[in-house]
């Protein structure tokens, strides 16, 4: 669906990360954790091209004055890495924005008698906060955030308010335990009673090793990737990811924006 | 009064000049939620092979002002796939569907345009020469007259359909390219494809795609285009699909101007997926605005 969306807050919550709350349309209520929206930053062929984001929460704002109409908003967070990004950050409550979603494949919900550990690196944890939030309807979650510094560490008090056990490590040990967050996933693993899924969205490197992980102990794992894209929609096939058989021999493509852009990990390539 | 927006592509009558261009519309199918097919002239689907093509290593897109350079590398479903999964699709939709395709040799070329022939929902053959000829040290077929015409004239040898030669601007003289095409029995010249291009991030040194070079399309083209497309309608008679940058109405009118009887509207659609729909309401609102009565008449009426 396409709508024009208008901003209704737009925040830095972290040096260099931003979360904006926008109108969106009664559907979008239904949007399913994973999925994303591109958005048109302006009217003018500079930056061309829309920009896709993980839909972060969707929700309904119930004003406090009397009369006034219940408004279904979507929110995303997003980190300011380029001039798109930086043109978004500087819009205003009331701007309006065209956007294009819910977009692709989300998650799946998994069995609920499963722990659900959540990987998050940085701006990885966008998508991810929805997906808590419906996991702990049903299931306990543990959510393991990573990032270089304290900075890239985002919306954890939006995590623990939802119940989610919130384990942290960044790389320079401004916040949590200084090392990767790998570690304190093997830790959780080594622990673990039951039986569990995880779930990742973050750097390549971190969903490299969390895929790795995954694999050595058998544990189902969903990936949430990350691509260049043009269109969002299947028809620029710029965002595509090698699946597991692909070699330069044999190439095998998964396209991120409409087969993901969550995958089972075990779907795609990955380095050992 | 409404305008006539009709115009007669080789033979195909067209509801209005605006079609989408290859490799941005997919198969058609992946549009139907964004746009009215039926508002639309014609769509192409996405570049057709004999055999399933993987495509190129990622990076594969990258944007750069005013545009976007794109190395897909042609990945295509293949033409048995395309008979069995794509063809039912475009039978449903009241809109001629055109499909575009190339080869490797001129056999490769012959035998898709003689297969494609077969497929009654294919209303025209679209011939894509930006490729390289692998029996002739890797020349692109579409910057060589002699090669270029060798290949129209052994799809033409193999279908009646409408045959659509699509050319490339990487070359010296395009109007040199286009005649050979049409001596060589093209209904109709489409034009441009992207010209070659790339980009580089200076911090890593390295190339931001990794085929190093992609073609460039959006607005930035535009110029280029269509000056092109005013060159070669000036020496040919088969009519002309002008493509470069058309973003809005306005765009489109000028190629018409230029000397172009349709339009394709291609990086637009990944930017708005109803564009073509949109550029065709706007043409016929300029039309009624101008008193223009047919937009036909519009084709090659740029005063000079």
């Amino acid at each position: 669906m396409q709508f024009t969306a208008m901003i209704l807050s737009n925040a830095e919550v972290s040096p260099g990360y931003w979360r904006m709350r926008m109108t969106a349309p009664p559907e979008f209520a239904s949007a399913a954790p994973g999925q994303f929206v591109m958005v048109r930053v302006n009217g003018a062929i500079d930056p061309l091209l829309r920009r896709p984001f993980g839909v972060f929460d969707v929700g309904t704002h119930t004003p406090a004055h009397s009369g006034a109409v219940a408004q279904p908003y979507l929110e995303m967070l997003y980190r300011v890495v380029g001039k798109g990004t930086a043109m978004l950050s500087a819009l205003h409550e009331t701007d309006l924005l065209d956007v294009l979603g819910p977009l692709g494949k989300g998650f799946d919900m998994g069995d609920p008698a499963e722990e659900k550990l959540i990987v998050g690196g940085g701006v990885g944890l966008a998508p991810l906060y929805l997906l808590a939030r419906e996991l702990v309807k049903k299931s306990p979650v543990r959510l393991f955030a990573g990032g270089r510094t304290r900075d890239d560490i985002l919306c954890i008090t939006e995590f623990e308010r939802l119940g989610v056990e919130c384990y942290t490590a960044t790389e320079d040990g401004s916040l949590g335990e200084c090392g990767l967050v790998t570690e304190a996933l093997l830790r959780r693993l080594d622990a673990l009673q039951g039986r569990a899924t995880i779930y990742a969205c973050g750097p390549h490197g971190m969903l490299n090793a969390v895929a790795n992980i995954a694999a050595e102990r058998g544990i189902p794992c969903q990936v949430s990737l990350e691509g260049y894209m043009a269109c969002g929609v299947g028809a620029c096939l710029g965002c595509v990811a090698p699946g597991q058989r692909h070699s330069a021999e044999t190439p095998d493509f998964r396209c991120v924006c409409t087969e993901g852009p969550v995958f089972e990990s075990g779907e795609l390539k990955w380095r050992d | 009064m409404k305008p006539d927006m009709t115009v007669n592509l080789a033979g195909m009558l067209l509801r209005n000049p605006v079609m989408t261009a290859s490799g941005t519309f997919g198969y058609g199918e992946e549009f139907a939620e964004y746009v009215d097919l039926e508002s639309i002239g014609a769509f192409v689907t996405k570049g057709l092979s004999l055999k399933p093509r993987a495509g190129n290593p990622t990076p594969r897109i990258v944007e750069t002002p005013g545009g976007m350079l794109n190395a897909i590398g042609l990945q295509n479903v293949g033409i048995e796939a395309f008979i069995l999964k794509k063809a039912p699709f475009l039978r449903s939709v009241n809109t001629p569907a055109i499909a575009n395709f190339f080869g490797n040799t001129v056999d490769e070329y012959a035998e898709l345009a003689g297969r494609l022939d077969q497929i009654t929902e294919v209303a025209a053959l679209e011939v894509n020469i930006s490729c390289p000829n692998v029996k002739q040290g890797g020349i692109v077929f579409g910057t060589d007259p002699d090669c270029a015409a060798s290949v129209v004239s052994a799809c033409r040898a193999v279908t009646k359909k409408p045959l659509i030669v699509k050319l490339s601007p990487n070359v010296t003289d395009v109007v040199a390219i286009a005649r050979a095409c049409e001596d060589a029995g093209a209904d109709c010249l489409s034009l441009i494809n992207t010209l070659t291009g790339m980009a580089i991030d200076l911090n890593s040194r390295r190339p931001v795609l990794a085929n190093i070079t992609g073609g460039f399309s959006g607005p930035a083209i535009k110029p280029v285009a269509l000056r092109m497309v005013w060159q070669v309608a000036k020496a040919v008679k088969v009519p002309i699909i002008g493509i470069g940058g058309i973003m809005n109405a306005t765009d489109a009118l000028e190629f018409m101007l230029a000397g172009a009887t349709a339009v394709q509207v291609g990086t637009a659609s990944f930017i708005n997926p109803g564009a073509a729909q949109k550029i065709a309401e706007d043409m016929e609102a300029w039309l009624v605005e101008n008193g223009v009565a047919d937009v036909k008449s519009l084709i090659g009426a740029l005063e000079t």
